[in-house]
């Protein structure tokens, strides 16, 4: 009993990292039809700016949270407005190629800059176990959970409730129309990479909370399954995002629980696989029809 | 009332969606549809389509901007597949089909927006359109056996017979996608040609062209009709176009057929000039 | 008239190209034989012949139908351990080798087969993600199928070794012969024009009739079963297996080629895949910026020229000497080479 609880809790702690990258890669997809494959990176730079911050420079943790977060936050807008935006017409498939090769550039760069080897990045931030009934729960997983659920309702009230989400919504209903209503489209794009990117800093701080290293590769699995939650959630669905997220999560937690955790990429390719067969647009997807 | 608030035309039974020209009476129209209908989610774009056209007739379909009248071709080529209703091609119920198979058994097809092949050349396109005339298999194209140059051979002598329906073959080796506009529209004529329809369906072809284009539009499609035997079916705004070569037209309003007849009828008809014009005043 | 001037007639435009590259072949494999050209260079040159396969390939499934497989890597994967399971079962015969290939590309095309039907029904980044998650599913399967059936198949992480070494110079460069030439000749046809109506524009393609199910899958499986082949000869050219030298990193390296080439363009294809290999061979010092360089090309070639550096040109033999010709016989004049093309048009017509 202990153990399916205790799996249970580790399967939502990296499940909430999961749909928080998850969001970002629903929020970039639902705006501008890019699957951004370098989201999964910009976790990776978050988790170097941290461990630069706190090892190298030795300045507090906190610093190093809220740098990281910036640092993540700025580096999307800067992919978005250097690589993505000179793109806004050409077609989707040189997209998508450009997000691979700028995924793979931040990749080979931290490679050449800091060594193949992972770098340990030391607890950002401690707190006292929680005991529910008789139960420990890690206080980090309990504010991954935590953080993540507040991050998902802040952001529906963004899109559904502010002027900036309505200008979001009308951006990926129509770009050239929401351009004609005088919706700054190139800011609206920016804002969307902006709060995807942040979400991902929040997401590589609790992440190297769970797992305290800083590696080339790490963003690339982690980016992958996140997206696999995000397609498994519904493409361009916030609430999908989270609960493709937690099912993700839930699923490694099982798989490991069981004694097979060298399958759990597999497990998780073949839930993408299975979904993406039998219902593409994923649990809260819409379907889109090709004007004929 | 103004022009912007009219009530919505009165649907009453349409008058004569089967007429066809005389000398088609005979035979077995082409096409027969009944009762086609489609709903998106709670939207019914077309109800109650009904329609009869004879194996050599030019029709006509017209109606204002939002009538429904694409939806109809799109039907026609299981583009969507009906919510109810029956097409009948040939005398055969083609209910189960999809456009490929649509296709085969003799209805070709133009789209409104024009979707070339840009990037290939125009012969490409053509042959593209000939795909299933051709009947060499995969082997004999690795392997170059005779078939295939003999196959080859006589379908590009085709696309060439075919382009020069339109004085067209001498662009042969340009790339579609560099056509001018109207040239852009006969070719994608020419490549439905090329399937060998017994039905076309044009999507407005002749939006976008001049005067001068127009009217020799309106020949080139007398004169496909009169070569190939077909019958042919097309939307159009240009009433000059519709009215000058259309046998029977039908008109689309609200999704329904409100009449089909000669263009004589059709001009006379009230119900007709009521949903173009909106209906008369009293005051008036 | 705009029309293309064919001089030399059809059949014999095959026949030079056939003759040509019999030479090309003739003449490298006695340098290699008779050691001017050293082991380890035929080595490096096996690996060109190797990546050429792998980029022509892809170029099908992405160039030609439009699709972005990130699973191509996968393919490979599946025929090369085919390949080496066949070659270190039946070592020494002198038909194993052909044989093995042949196994591991007809394996890689079952499996095209198999995750095509589903993948080709999702557009474009699905279609892609899905053809990426197949790949990283092989790679977990390879490396830890010997647990769950109990005996040694691909050693998983360990690798798999003493392959027997057997790829030739010669055996791999008539593969990128038949690669290249089927793969023209199936382009060159109606199925070919089929599965460029598709990438061009799928419903169009639908309306003339064409099967578009039927050719999207010809047009993955052609791309899988060359896949397999070339992996077939990588693991005769390497000697041991590991599922690693398989992954997502792979993919990208063969799509690289592609998309640098042009795609669309198997020329361009044919030509970065051979310089993209030859390339770090020969900068050794340069090998640690390779991916850092890769990745950047990738980015500023889709910026600043989507189509590739080739676009969708197709260098041909013939088609210079076509040219060459006309400016021998009408080179006396200014204008006189134009006189000859409309003169010639008459027979030239095949």
């Amino acid at each position: 009993m202990s153990l399916v609880f205790s799996q249970l809790i580790n399967g939502l702690q990296s499940g909430s990292i999961y749909a928080l990258i998850a969001i970002g890669y629903s929020m970039v997809y639902g705006i501008i039809l890019l699957l951004n494959f370098a989201h999964g990176d910009i976790i990776m730079v978050g988790a170097y700016v941290a461990w630069l911050v706190v090892v190298n420079l030795s300045l507090p943790p906190a610093l190093a949270i809220a740098l990281a977060i910036i640092a993540c936050t700025l580096l999307g807008v800067v992919i978005e407005k250097v690589a993505y935006s000179p793109l806004r017409k050409a077609p989707r498939l040189s997209l998508l190629i450009t997000a691979i090769g700028i995924s793979f550039l931040l990749e080979n760069l931290a490679q050449l800059k800091f060594g193949a080897g992972a770098k340990n990045v030391p607890a950002l931030i401690t707190g006292p176990a929680l005991d529910i009934g008789g139960q420990h729960i890690g206080f980090t997983a309990v504010l991954t959970i935590i953080v993540s659920v507040v991050a998902m309702i802040g952001l529906t009230f963004l899109i559904r409730k502010t002027k900036m989400g309505k200008a979001m919504r009308a951006v990926s209903e129509d770009m050239g129309t929401a351009q004609l209503m005088g919706i700054n489209v190139n800011s609206t794009i920016s804002f969307t990479f902006a709060v995807g990117s942040a979400l991902a800093g929040i997401g590589s701080v609790l992440y190297s909370c769970a797992y305290p290293q800083a590696a080339p590769t790490m963003g690339s699995m982690l980016g992958l399954k996140a997206f696999v939650a995000a397609v498994l959630g519904g493409i361009g669905s916030i609430p999908g995002a989270m609960i493709g997220g937690f099912a993700i999560g839930i699923a490694e937690a099982i798989v490991s629980a069981i004694g097979l955790s060298v399958w759990k990429d597999g497990v998780v390719f073949a839930i993408l696989i299975i979904v993406l067969i039998f219902k593409p647009t994923g649990i809260m997807g819409k379907k889109i029809n090709e004007k004929v | 009332m103004s022009r912007f608030q009219r009530e919505p035309v009165k649907l009453v039974p349409v008058p004569s969606p089967n007429f066809i020209p005389e000398r088609d009476v005979d035979k077995t129209p082409i096409l027969e549809v009944s009762h086609l209908g489609i709903d998106f989610g709670g939207l019914t774009a077309v109800d109650d389509f009904n329609m009869a056209i004879g194996r050599t007739e030019i029709a006509g379909l017209i109606g204002p901007n939002g009538a429904g009248k694409t939806t109809v071709f799109n039907l026609l080529t299981k583009v969507y597949q009906p919510t109810r209703g029956t097409i009948m091609l040939d005398g055969r119920d083609t209910a189960g089909m999809n456009t490929i198979q649509v296709n085969k058994l003799g209805i070709a097809r133009t789209f409104q927006n024009i979707r070339l092949f840009k990037a290939l050349s125009v012969m490409d396109n053509v042959l593209i359109g000939l795909h299933n005339e051709m009947d060499y298999h995969l082997p004999s194209a690795v392997f170059r056996f005779p078939s295939y140059w003999r196959s080859e051979k006589i379908a590009k002598g085709r696309a060439l017979e075919l382009l020069s329906i339109f004085d067209m073959q001498d662009l042969a080796d340009a790339k579609a996608g560099s056509l001018p506009y109207g040239a852009q529209r006969r070719l994608e004529i020419v490549r439905a040609l090329g399937t060998n329809p017994s039905l076309l369906l044009l999507d407005e072809p002749a939006a976008g062209m001049n005067p001068s284009e127009t009217t020799e539009l309106m020949e080139n499609i007398q004169k496909i009709r009169d070569t190939f035997k077909i019958a042919i079916m097309l939307i159009e705004h240009d009433m000059s176009l519709v009215m000058g070569i259309c046998e029977g037209i039908g008109v689309l309003n609200y999704g329904k057929v409100i009449a089909k007849g000669t263009p004589e009828d059709i001009q006379s008809n009230p119900q007709v000039i009521e949903a173009y014009l909106g209906k008369k005043k009293e005051a008036n | 008239m705009i029309k293309k001037s064919t001089i030399i007639p059809m059949p014999l435009r095959y026949l030079i190209n056939i003759v040509l590259f019999a030479a090309f072949l003739f003449v490298m494999n006695t340098l290699i034989t008779g050691g001017t050209i050293s082991k380890y260079y035929s080595g490096v040159i096996s690996s060109i012949g190797i990546s050429i396969i792998l980029a022509v390939s892809l170029n099908m499934a992405t160039g030609y139908l439009g699709q972005l497989p990130l699973g191509h890597a996968g393919f490979m994967a599946v025929g090369a351990y085919t390949s080496a399971l066949i070659m270190k079962a039946a070592a020494g015969s002198l038909i194993t080798f052909p044989l093995a290939l042949l196994a591991g590309g007809l394996v890689a095309a079952l499996f095209g087969i198999l995750i095509g039907i589903p993948a080709l029904k999702l557009k474009g980044d699905y279609l892609a993600i899905l053809t990426l998650g197949f790949g990283q599913i092989i790679m977990v399967v390879l490396l830890n199928i010997d647990d769950v059936l109990g005996f040694k198949l691909t050693r998983g992480a360990a690798g798999l070794q003493k392959i027997p070494k057997t790829t030739t110079f010669l055996i791999t460069f008539i593969c990128v012969g038949i690669t290249c030439f089927v793969i023209h000749t199936i382009m060159k046809s109606r199925h070919g024009r089929a599965i460029l109506s598709i990438r061009e524009n799928e419903i169009a393609a639908e309306s003339c009739g064409i099967n578009t199910t039927y050719y999207k899958t010809l047009g993955f499986v052609v791309s899988a079963f060359f896949a397999g082949v070339a992996g077939g000869l990588y693991a005769g050219n390497i000697g041991i297996l590991n599922p690693s030298a398989f992954g997502f990193m792979k993919s990208i390296e063969i799509l690289v080629m592609v998309v640098l080439g042009g795609m669309g363009s198997m020329f361009g294809s044919v030509l970065s895949g051979g310089v993209l290999t030859a390339l770090p061979e020969l900068l050794r010092d340069f090998d640690k910026y390779r991916m850092v360089v890769y990745s950047l090309v990738l980015v500023v070639v889709m910026i600043f020229k989507p189509t590739g550096l080739m676009g969708t040109y197709d260098f041909s033999l013939n088609g210079l000497l076509d040219k060459l010709i006309l400016r021998l016989k009408g080179g006396k004049g200014d204008g006189g080479g134009k006189a000859v093309l409309v003169e010639k048009e008459g027979k030239a017509n095949e």
